[in-house]
């Protein structure tokens, strides 16, 4: 269930096959990439750094996927983050999820990012026509990571 | 005496003007609520860290609340909330 933070970018769909290569018991892969879009909150953005807590970071995502895992029947996982300066179209994060059937695959998939969003060591200053920023967390993602609970 | 290393990142660091220190406890100090009291007693730029909203702490990099305990050499983050993905 590897986890990687890295500045460069990544493959997806070499990502995709190498995560699923060699296993018959996988029917079902999920993956989501998030990217770095040209507007956010009425601003153009131009740019964007992301900043993170080195160790703590894997940590948590590992953690992440290890919650996932104990939910689902999942078979594998793999999370992409990139750190770093980041301009608009570029690729931000990649989660896959692989498992026998598409049920467990969509949900783990879907849990791993909203718990992400909420609960990785990241943070994104943006740089906009208004000057720089740090953006600010969304109580749409602490809702969204809410949902899972019990 | 105990020492711990602080950590700041994000919009934080940019407001208290460092990214890391180590700082001996005084006895009587004893947890993440002790800690920020010391730090906000420092004036200026540091005033406000106690009352912070949603200020986030991590203790040797687990989410920690305010009474959690810290003992020496840990590792004590502070950060905003957290926007990756």
């Amino acid at each position: 269930m590897p986890v990687r933070v890295q500045e460069a970018d990544f493959d997806v769909g070499a990502e995709l096959t190498a995560l699923r290569q060699g296993d018959p018991r996988i029917g079902a892969l999920a993956s989501f990439v998030g990217l770095v879009r040209d507007v956010n909150d009425g601003s153009g953005v131009s740019e964007m750094t992301l900043e993170h807590y080195p160790g703590m970071t894997e940590k948590a995502l590992t953690a992440i996927i290890g919650e996932a895992s104990r939910r689902w029947a999942i078979i594998d996982a793999l999370v992409i983050h990139r750190v770093g300066r980041l301009l608009p179209t570029d690729q931000i994060v990649l989660v896959a999820v692989t498992g026998a059937h598409r049920g467990e695959v969509f949900a783990a998939c879907q849990f791993i990012m909203d718990y992400l969003k909420t609960r990785a060591p990241f943070w994104k200053r943006e740089v906009t026509s208004e000057g720089a920023r740090w953006v600010d967390a969304r109580e749409a993602d602490d809702q969204a990571a809410d949902r899972w609970h019990d | 005496m105990k020492t711990v290393k602080i950590l700041y990142f994000a919009g934080l660091r940019e407001r208290v003007g460092q990214g890391c220190e180590q700082l001996e406890l005084p006895a009587g100090v004893s947890d993440v609520a002790g800690l920020l009291a010391l730090l906000a007693a420092r004036g200026g730029r540091w005033q406000g860290l106690a009352t912070i909203r949603n200020l986030r702490c991590a203790v040797n990099q687990e989410m920690a609340r305010p009474d959690s305990p810290l003992r020496a050499g840990d590792e004590v983050a502070f950060f905003p909330p957290v926007t990756g993905g």
